[in-house]
């Protein structure tokens, strides 16, 4: 190759198929700044924990330790809230006013929480799936009072894990009604909320409904909090409205879970929960 | 002798391959002891049908087949990787992608360390086969070294390949990011690996130039310590050998530390060491000049091989592995940058003088616009490596962008510009079949990376900051939903990127397709190893 151009630098005198080397010195800012870098990093390692020993590695002269970070960085944290959390956790719920400063506090610790822990099943915004109630409307299942909501978040909805869990089970009537049955009843529970597709249907319906299942839902099926059973007349649904959903309603029955928090949030978490879920707008 | 020998082994193999396809315990294992069987069931009768010919006289030219064969793999793979990486992307982008018929094949789950091993060792592995073979024959004047033994390391390397695929899709893992693979397919990458370390140091040894070439210390290097590698990070124990899972000799954070140590080696000896050596032929062959300075490879290479090995813990900080190893993983990262950056310095200035030549020469300037990734991916390295910065950049998609930018720019952009060195002259072509069609693959596969790049640095440091975010209360101000939900837009940016950067390889397909086919021979033969 034409190293004869340069004739001012030398090469190495080699050459392998054709490729030949330069014999330049190291550039001098390269070489500094690999120096520098070596010099910082070795004051780095006198400041910080760094070399390992026998017994152990040398702490540094800093003092420096990421673990004491946290828990410094933890326990400021909780001292800095620790009086307004020991107020939420002690606090009646029903007689907390709005505006008051254990209040807004647990507005906002809801908030936080019903993020981490609430909204990958009922929506970032409360606003529910299917399956998953809305909380943010009038349509309780188990009741919409402050220490109802408590309740439901401290001890959870057919969960084996905590023993107070609200608890109640629709039959599987698929069992015990037939196809056609099923289907004259669906239509009577459509009719509820003025939506059935076959009004002579809904009529036959009517009997098998007072029979099986007036006794849970009401008569006109305004639903019972007592045991969760949902209202059928507002169209409001938490399965799902069209025949096909009520119908696998009906036939297979639902088991709605939701785990409980109490040992986990503790009673201000929960608490900060309930007042956060009340006042989004349902609250009763 | 020899052959009856080798029949031997081959017939061996089958029935073995047959009996634990019959006892196999696993899924994977079954379909994998079916693999290796009717694979070694055909070699055998290949075998078998060509024992008693006479024996070809051993030649004394390169040995070009294999290199040949490597370019086409490494094409082929190259596609299949950038395709699994663009689906990916936007299965990421737009979740029902996952479809519901393929669960447990082809989601996210399973398609990305399909993605990763293409690239990486299917892609990047075969890239460096060839290459390497290529460069220690005509750097050491001599033919490879061992006879067929290059045939086996090339067509042993495939198999490892559709094996680890192939696992991948079926959930045959051993869960360790870059050594997903499973025991057996570790024990058989590991005979592949030996016998490629003896091809290469042979060649070496029986070199008729006085002095070894620099980049055959990086290729030596790289095969060398991925050997040790790949070795101490796989050491378990098969809870059967009738089947594919196996439990690991490390545990903990000990595991942790294990497995980073080869991640960060797999990086700076896989992707770093190998492809310098690559550059380190082609960029001064291409640019017609002499190596800029022998004094700097000396330094930065004895430099850079001596401390990444170290630099592992910064993918553990802030973890449960102790202060003291991610101060000292922090602090060897930062150090390494200038040894890093020895290798940019070598690749640019070899240039000087020669400058002008970027202007015509689309080639040359893909493997300079790869050295620039190279030294930008390795200044941006040591600084994610300090531990402020880190914290902000750790799990976020800034990494992704980091190992982008490195792997598309820097990995994609040298192979492809040896592709295009190699395939005329061992085709014996003239020129390649068409220079405007490698300055379309240039412009497609920049943009492609710098879409990809950009968007990654702006979710990355976006959801960096959302998750740290708090109120004067102390409490977080956005869920981790929120920043997927914010994370979107670039997510199809990115996607973009990867269509474009496909795009891209499959247009280099068609070149090097089109100048075997059909650019005009060239005039002279090649000519004989000396
Ligand atoms: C695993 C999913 C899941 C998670 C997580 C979850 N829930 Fe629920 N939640 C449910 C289901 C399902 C129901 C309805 C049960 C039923 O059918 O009665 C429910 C019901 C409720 C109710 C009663 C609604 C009513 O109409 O009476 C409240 C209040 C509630 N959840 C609050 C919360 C809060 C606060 C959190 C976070 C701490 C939370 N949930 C986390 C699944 C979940
Ligand atoms: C033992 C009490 C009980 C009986 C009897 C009962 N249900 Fe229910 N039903 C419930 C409960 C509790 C739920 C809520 C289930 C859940 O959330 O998992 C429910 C839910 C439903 C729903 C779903 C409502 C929605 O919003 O999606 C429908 C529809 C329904 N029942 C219809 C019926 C019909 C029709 C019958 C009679 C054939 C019947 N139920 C009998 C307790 C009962
Ligand atoms: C068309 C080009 C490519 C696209 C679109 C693409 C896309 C992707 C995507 C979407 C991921 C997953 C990121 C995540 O989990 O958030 C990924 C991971 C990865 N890709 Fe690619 N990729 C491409 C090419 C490459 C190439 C050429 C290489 C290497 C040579 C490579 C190496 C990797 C690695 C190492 C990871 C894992 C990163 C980590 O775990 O931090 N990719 N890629
Ligand atoms: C001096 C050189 C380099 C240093 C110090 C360095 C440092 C780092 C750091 C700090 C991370 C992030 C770890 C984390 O937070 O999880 C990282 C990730 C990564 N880097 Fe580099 N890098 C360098 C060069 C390169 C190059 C050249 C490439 C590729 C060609 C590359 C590929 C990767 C990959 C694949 C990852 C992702 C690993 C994973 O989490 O799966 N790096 N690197």
């Amino acid at each position: 190759m034409s190293a004869e151009e340069h004739k001012d630098i030398e090469t190495t005198g080699h050459e392998w198929d054709g490729i030949q080397e330069y014999n330049n010195p190291l550039p001098r800012w390269w070489l500094w700044t690999f120096y520098i870098t070596i010099i910082w990093g070795i004051g780095y390692t006198i400041a910080y924990p760094a070399w390992p020993l026998i017994e152990r590695a040398t702490p540094g002269l800093a003092g420096f330790s990421t673990r004491q970070n946290v828990a410094d960085d933890i326990a400021a944290a909780r001292a800095a809230n620790a009086e307004v959390e020991a107020q939420l956790a002690g606090a009646d719920l029903a007689s907390l006013a709005p505006g008051s400063p254990v209040y807004d506090y647990a507005v906002n610790a809801g908030a936080a929480l019903f993020m981490t822990n609430c909204s990958q099943c009922h929506g970032a915004g409360a606003d529910g799936a299917p399956g998953y109630p809305n909380l943010l409307d009038d349509a309780w299942l188990w009741g919409g009072d402050i220490e109802a909501i408590a309740y439901s978040v401290r001890h959870g909805i057919r969960n084996d894990q905590d023993p107070d869990a609200r608890w109640s089970e629709m039959p599987a009537f698929g069992e015990m009604l037939s196809e056609a049955e099923i289907g004259a009843v669906t239509q009577y529970v459509l009719s509820l909320s003025g939506n059935a597709d076959d009004a002579g249907l809904a009529q036959t319906g009517a009997t098998l409904f007072a029979d099986n299942c007036a006794a849970c839902h009401g008569e006109n099926g305004e639903g019972n909090r007592d045991i969760g059973a949902p209202n059928l007349n507002d169209a409001i649904w938490l399965y799902g409205g069209d025949a096909d959903s009520v119908t696998e309603t009906i036939t297979a029955s639902r088991f709605g879970v939701m785990p409980p928090w109490g040992e986990r949030l503790g009673d201000a978490g929960v608490n900060a929960l309930a007042v956060y879920v009340h006042q989004k707008g349902g609250g009763e | 002798m020899w052959d009856y020998l080798k029949l031997a082994v081959l017939g061996l193999l089958t029935l073995l391959a047959a009996i634990a396809a019959n006892f196999a315990r696993d899924f994977v294992y079954q379909v994998h002891a079916v693999i290796v069987m009717l694979v070694a069931g055909g070699v055998f009768l290949r075998a078998l049908r060509h024992t008693d010919e006479p024996k070809r006289p051993v030649s004394n030219e390169y040995m070009d087949d294999v290199i040949r064969a490597g370019v086409i793999a490494t094409a082929f793979w190259g596609v299949v990787g950038f395709l699994a990486g663009t689906f990916i992307a936007f299965q990421l982008a737009f979740p029902v992608l996952n479809f519901e018929w393929a669960q447990g094949y082809a989601n996210f789950g399973r398609l990305r360390p399909l993605h990763t091993s293409a690239v990486i060792f299917a892609f990047g592995g075969n890239a460096l086969l060839c290459t390497s073979f290529y460069i220690v024959q005509r750097t050491s004047a001599v033919r490879l070294w061992g006879g067929n033994a290059a045939w086996f390391v090339f067509w042993g390397y495939q198999l490892f390949i559709v094996l680890a695929a192939t696992g991948y899709l079926l959930g045959g893992t051993q869960g360790k990011e870059y050594a997903e693979p499973e025991w057996y397919v570790d024990l058989w990458l590991t005979i592949v690996w030996v016998v490629y370390l003896a091809v290469f140091l042979g060649t070496i040894i029986k070199r008729k130039e006085p002095h070894i070439y620099v980049a055959n210390w990086f290729l030596l290097s790289f095969i060398v310590t991925v050997a040790m590698l790949h070795v101490v990070n796989n050491l378990s124990v098969p809870v059967s050998i009738w089947g594919s899972r196996s439990v690991q000799l490390f545990a903990g954070v000990q595991d942790a530390m294990t497995q980073w140590w080869y991640g960060h080696n797999a990086v700076g000896f896989f992707l770093t060491a190998g492809f310098l050596g690559m550059m380190y032929y082609f960029v001064p062959k291409q640019a017609e000049r002499p190596v800029y300075s022998y004094k700097l490879s000396i330094i930065h290479f004895w430099a850079l091989i001596f401390l990444y090995i170290w630099a592992g813990p910064h993918h553990l900080h802030y973890t449960a592995l102790p202060d003291w190893a991610s101060t000292l993983g922090m602090v060897f990262s930062v150090v390494l940058w200038m040894p890093s950056w020895g290798g940019m310095i070598n690749g640019l200035m070899t240039l000087s003088g020669a400058w002008d030549k970027l202007r015509t020469d689309p080639i040359l300037r893909m493997m300079v616009i790869s050295i620039g990734f190279y030294g930008m991916s390795t200044f941006e390295g040591p600084m994610m490596s300090i531990r402020a910065v880190n914290s902000l950049s750790h799990y976020t998609d800034w990494t992704i962008g980091h190992v982008h930018s490195g792997a598309l720019g820097w990995n994609g952009m040298i192979t492809f510009g040896a592709l295009y060195f190699l395939t005329p002259r061992l085709w014996n072509r003239e020129r390649l079949y068409s220079l405007s069609l490698v300055n379309w693959h240039f412009w497609l596969a920049t943009i492609g990376i710098v879409l990809y790049a950009a968007a990654m640095w702006v979710t990355g440091i976006m959801e960096g900051l959302m998750w740290r975010e708090v109120d004067p209360q102390g409490f977080l101000v956005w869920s981790f939903a929120d920043t997927v939900a914010a994370k979107f837009p670039m997510y199809i940016v990115r996607g973009l990127g990867g269509v474009l950067y496909l795009l891209g390889a499959i247009i280099m397909c068609y070149n090097l397709w089109m100048t075997v086919r059909s650019a005009p021979e060239r005039a002279t033969a090649m000519a004989p190893a000396e």
